[in-house]
């Protein structure tokens, strides 16, 4: 086959892609519901998330737990400027860049004074950042009221493209797309985005920067490499997806509150990086639209599982959801250490006899 | 679909039981087996219901549940029926973890399950973005426990409580513990919660209205187990009157911290800390304190005593909290479809406002946004391990179906002070 | 000043209770490098444990001490157990994985163990009977109570008795050879396998005792209380120096009087501006300072050096 052929191929590889995913949201609301339609969109924001700290975790090998503080900087920022609680109402298109913008900035603030901390010391102080943030969120409706606290903002205007707003139900062509249909194609876009540059990233010189820095520091500097400088830059880079999926948040949810950026969502993040495969795009992608999807598809499947299999229900859905969950987490690391996916480089790598008995290398 | 062989059972049953409903009809009428009346028609009616039964306020979602649930079996033993079909009711009990996120996903859920209404949320926080759904889907909510003002002032016409609102609590609180506790030097420590803020926000203003002076202003977690630095703290400002905005898993280790400190000064909460949890965690260290509770005791209720018993009975556990209230709540939805004559939710919503429905909990009747009107709040002691009911501040005061008129009235024509005091804040 | 005595006697218990908990997560750190994620549940699983037995015996006319300490004895060996199974299903399979890897499957632990607690225990909250004497001594216009005392001297002897079994006995130095480096540990005859199980025991026996500590001192236990428990303490850990056991008993101590003089005083400090709300904030602040001026935390040069 000549390489006109092949291209062709690929063209319509992507094509039959495209086509997939444009009519994905109407078969999955025709044949399961449209809480799955929101289900994906969540989906979406998360694979956002999750390739924003697979630039800091996967590509720079800096262990992250407090990425979740970007996304909130995006939320919140978006909510203050498109709410009525400062009666002030930007566009979205203005308030996106900002965000990412913003969190870039908050992310430049946090790797800064850390830069000289190694993996588990870093894991503790972004651990701590990403608190700091949220208690900060919390906590500043007094003695001024910049967040409205812990009652979080609502009424936040939702996100609007060329004057048409997402949160009303729209006609094409005599087609009905729903406000969750319209979020899933704006969503789907801008992971789209993300995913492009991601790619292009990884294979930049910044990217091979990261994981020269991610095997070994010391060599990357001694190659040259202003480490300093590389791993600013991988915080900032990452923190910037962060801080668009946020503004995406507040805008569909309407509301927000400082409850949604705990902890717990800093490890989901993670879990859904390190899961899917660190470093490996197409892992993290399936790596976090598996952690977003299964705890739903459990949600749904835990009391016809159990009838099937006991004839009754002898636990409660939302019990037997997080053990599953639980249960899978550990499943899956144990038959698959690399990640669901992992790179090809990270395979070879594992496959060579490892002379420590212990894990001690470090990031 | 899922389940196949389930569906075209009920698929098969519907085609024998259907002969008045519309099968277009936005509640589908999914028909139970026509055991013993094949010619009455026969439709379910689901009922969603939301809370976090999952986390640190599991306990509290489960019983919020089991409330919705008692009154559903209640009804469903009744054989009721509603626009000439006999009716049975299905709770859809789903799980929101107290996050927004997830609030969001189940009301979609409950919206795809074409729900004929939702009992909840039990937070605010998911309470506020899934009414923005239940809205748009015209499907009636009636939250037990989310008291956040903001819930009913979003303009949607689906949007009920049958709980007062921290503002209504936080204000009747506050003046109790000026002019009937004289307290004049108070400290205040709040969770840090929507709910726990906003309603020791409340409070403060009354207080300081009422004349009192606030000594210190401290705060702790929802998920805090040591409250002895905070104390210690309080302990240096003597203050004689100590208010906790939170619940009673912060409450009652609170009071004995307070003990063991040498503290005698005593606690106020709202609802959060009002429960008989209180006083097992608390142990010995819980008397003299006090606590609030919007509606009439229980007790003083008729069918108050005989629901606690009920509940005991089916659940096997003590009420914890708001039981009663999403038990009056699934209650109220199931009396708007019976005078509605109609279990579709674009008709019975017509019916919703103008409840009148003597709960357990209250007289419920609602104000123009939703609001539980002249929400009577009753203030209680804590003495031999028991919550004893001192007195029951505003609302209509004879309970007992035939009274309740003037009151009602009265609140009726002048704007609830909440709602006045809402529009000041904003 | 009695205000300020009687802060620093909360924070001295609060922070010995994260210290016993620090030392779990820091043997472990020690010896497999590993942030063992699930020790808090461990720590939440004795104190339940502890108290279902003390709940039990609390009727039976036994004197409460006795009743606390039949509910230490059967705590013990339950965690023990589950330290043990813990490592053998979660981490040993993932030696040779990459370093992320365990920390999932310890986040997966957690939850398991958090939802089988939920279903053994429920979802209420369950607070310490009144078995002890509730006697104390006065100290100025300060109090401290007798069960406070004892919780400062079995903690002080619990880890007077680690450090004599780390620097004195076989075991110790097996462990600390083994920390040094495993494979020349192993090449001299160290049974690594027994000295890592070894570790996770002694690591999960502390987290049984510091678990009754807090339900007894606080008089509350639930099934959610191993999170945040286990965060604070892993931060002890890390402010003292992940992998260095006395640095683990010196986090603890600081965090918890950090913790409880920064929720005392950081609003007159700041002017009333930040109020206790800030405590955590506060803390942090603390470590990230600590460590942008001791990259590794106050006491670990040691795990400097192999970094």
């Amino acid at each position: 086959m000549g390489a006109a052929g092949r291209r062709r191929r690929a063209w319509l590889g992507m094509l039959l892609v495209g086509v997939a995913l444009a009519l994905l949201p109407f078969l999955v609301g025709k044949g399961l519901g449209n809480s799955w339609v929101r289900v994906l969109d969540f989906a979406l924001l998360y694979v956002m998330l999750a390739l924003g700290l697979n630039i800091v975790v996967g590509f720079a090998g800096l262990l992250d737990l407090g990425y979740i503080a970007f996304y909130a900087v995006g939320a919140y920022l978006y909510a203050l400027l498109a709410s009525p609680h400062f009666g002030i109402h930007w566009p979205a298109w203005a308030i996106l860049p900002l965000g990412a913008l913003v969190a870039g900035m908050f992310g430049v603030l946090l790797g800064a004074p850390v830069l000289r901390l190694r993996g588990d010391y870093l894991a503790i102080v972004t651990l701590g950042f990403g608190e700091i943030i949220r208690i900060f969120l919390n906590n500043l409706n007094a003695p001024v009221n910049i967040t409205n606290g812990p009652q979080g903002i609502s009424q936040i205007d939702p996100v609007g493209v060329a004057g048409v707003t997402l949160a009303k139900p729209l006609e094409v062509l005599g087609i009905t797309f729903l406000p969750l249909h319209l979020h899933y194609y704006l969503f789907l876009l801008l992971a789209l985005l993300v995913i492009f540059v991601s790619i292009r990233l990884e294979d930049s010189r910044i990217g091979r920067a990261w994981v020269a820095i991610r095997e070994d520091e010391i060599a990357a500097k001694a190659c040259g490499i202003n480490t300093r400088n590389v791993k600013l830059l991988a915080f900032a880079m990452g923190a910037t997806f962060g801080g668009v999926a946020g503004g995406l948040f507040a805008g569909f949810q309407e509301f927000v509150s400082p409850e949604s950026f705990g902890l717990m969502e800093s490890i989901m993040v993670l879990c859904m990086v390190v899961l899917g495969g660190m470093g490996h795009i197409p892992g993290v992608i399936l790596g976090s639209l598996l952690l977003a999807v299964l705890p739903e598809a459990l949600r749904h499947g835990a009391v016809p599982l159990q009838q099937a299999a006991f004839g009754r229900v002898l636990l409660d859905p939302e019990t037997l959801r997080m053990l599953l969950f639980g249960l899978a987490l550990i499943g899956v690391m144990l038959y698959r250490p690399a990640g669901l996916w992992p790179e090809a480089r990270r395979k070879r790598e594992l496959a060579r006899p490892s002379p420590q008995p212990s894990s001690r290398e470090r990031g | 679909m899922r389940f196949p062989a389930h569906l075209l059972g009920l698929a098969a049953a519907s085609l024998l039981a259907l002969s008045g409903c519309g099968k277009e009809a936005p509640p589908p009428p999914q028909a139970a087996a026509p055991a013993e009346a094949p010619a009455k028609p026969a439709v379910t009616v689901r009922i969603g219901h939301v809370a976090p039964l999952t986390g640190p306020q599991a306990h509290l979602g489960k019983d919020n549940e089991n409330g919705a649930r008692l009154a559903i079996e209640e009804a469903n033993a009744k054989k009721l029926e509603i626009g000439g079909a006999l009716v049975t009711f299905e709770l859809l009990g789903e799980d929101d973890q107290a996050d927004p996120k997830q609030g969001t996903t189940v009301a979609q859920k409950l919206i795809d399950d074409k729900a004929n209404g939702v009992i909840g949320h039990l937070n605010s926080g998911t309470t506020i973005p899934a009414s923005k759904l239940y809205a748009e889907a015209g499907i009636p909510q009636v939250s037990p426990s989310a008291t956040n003002p903001k819930y009913t002032q979003q303009g949607f016409k689906t949007a009920f409580r049958v709980m007062a609102n921290d503002e209504q609590q936080g204000k009747v609180l506050g003046g109790y513990a000026t002019h009937q506790l004289g307290a004049k030097n108070i400290a205040i420590v709040d969770d840090r919660t929507a709910y726990g803020q906003g309603v020791a926000d409340e409070f403060e203003k009354a207080a300081v209205a009422g004349g009192a002076r606030i000594v210190a202003r401290e705060f702790t977690t929802d998920k805090a187990t040591d409250f002895a630095a905070i104390l210690t703290r309080i302990k240096s400002k003597k203050p004689d009157l100590i208010m906790y905005g939170g619940m009673d898993a912060q409450a009652g280790p609170m009071a004995q911290q307070l003990k063991k400190l040498g503290i005698r000064t005593k606690m106020i909460f709202a609802d959060g800390g009002c429960t008989t949890e209180f006083h097992k965690l608390a142990g010995d260290a819980s008397e003299g304190h006090y606590c609030s509770l919007p509606g009439v005791p229980l007790e003083k209720m008729p069918g108050g005593q005989a629901f606690k018993e009920k509940y005991a009975k089916r659940f096997n556990v003590d009420i914890q909290l708001y039981a009663p209230y999403s038990y009056d709540a699934a209650n109220v939805m199931i009396d708007a479809m019976q005078r509605a004559g109609s279990v579709e939710p674009a008709k019975y919503l017509e019916a919703l406002p103008k409840t009148a429905f003597d709960g357990v909990t209250a007289r419920i009747t609602f104000d123009e946004k939703g609001d539980v009107k002249d929400g009577a709040i009753t203030l209680y002691e804590a003495k031999d391990g028991k919550w004893q009911a001192l007195e029951t501040i505003g609302g209509a005061p004879a309970p007992g179906g035939a009274t309740g008129g003037t009151p009602a009235a009265e609140a009726g024509a002048a704007p609830t002070p909440a709602a006045a005091a809402a529009e000041e804040k904003k | 000043m009695d205000t300020f005595i009687q802060q620093i006697i909360n924070g001295l218990v609060l922070g010995s209770i994260y210290a016993l908990v620090a030392l779990g997560y820091t043997l472990v750190y020690g010896i497999l490098g590993l942030i063992n994620f699930a020790h808090g549940e461990v720590v939440m699983i004795g104190a339940l444990s502890a108290l279902t037995v003390i709940k039990l015996l609390a009727g039976s006319g036994l004197p409460g001490i006795a009743v606390v300490a039949i509910g230490v004895l059967v705590a013990v060996p339950l965690c023990m157990a589950l330290g043990y199974g813990i490592e053998r299903v979660a981490y040993r399979p993932l030696r040779q994985a990459p370093r992320l890897a365990p920390l999932i499957t310890a986040i997966g632990m957690s939850i398991v163990l958090q939802q089988l607690a939920m279903i053994f225990w429920g979802r209420n909250y369950h607070s310490f009977p009144p078995i002890l004497p509730e006697t104390g001594r006065e100290i100025g216009d300060a109090y401290i109570s007798d069960l406070q005392i004892a919780i400062l001297l079995l903690a002080a002897a619990i880890m007077a008795g680690l450090m004599l079994l780390i620097n004195r006995t076989r075991l110790g130095r097996a462990m600390r050879a083994t920390a040094e480096n495993p494979q020349i540990a192993g090449l001299m005859g160290v049974n690594i396998n027994a000295i890592i199980s070894a570790t996770f025991l002694i690591g999960s026996a502390l987290a049984a005792v510091a678990g009754v500590m807090v339900s007894a001192n606080y008089s509350i236990a639930h099934y959610q209380m191993g999170f945040i428990l286990g965060l604070k303490a892993f931060t002890a850990a890390v402010l003292g120096g992940i992998g260095n056991v006395p640095g683990a008993m010196l986090g603890g101590l600081l965090l918890g009087l950090i913790e409880s003089l920064g929720a005392g005083y950081i609003g007159d400090l700041t002017g009333g501006f930040l109020g206790s709300h800030y405590q955590d904030v506060f803390a942090f602040f603390v470590l990230i300072l600590v460590l942008v001026f001791r990259p590794s935390g106050l006491m670990g040069e040691k795990v400097a050096e192999r970094a």
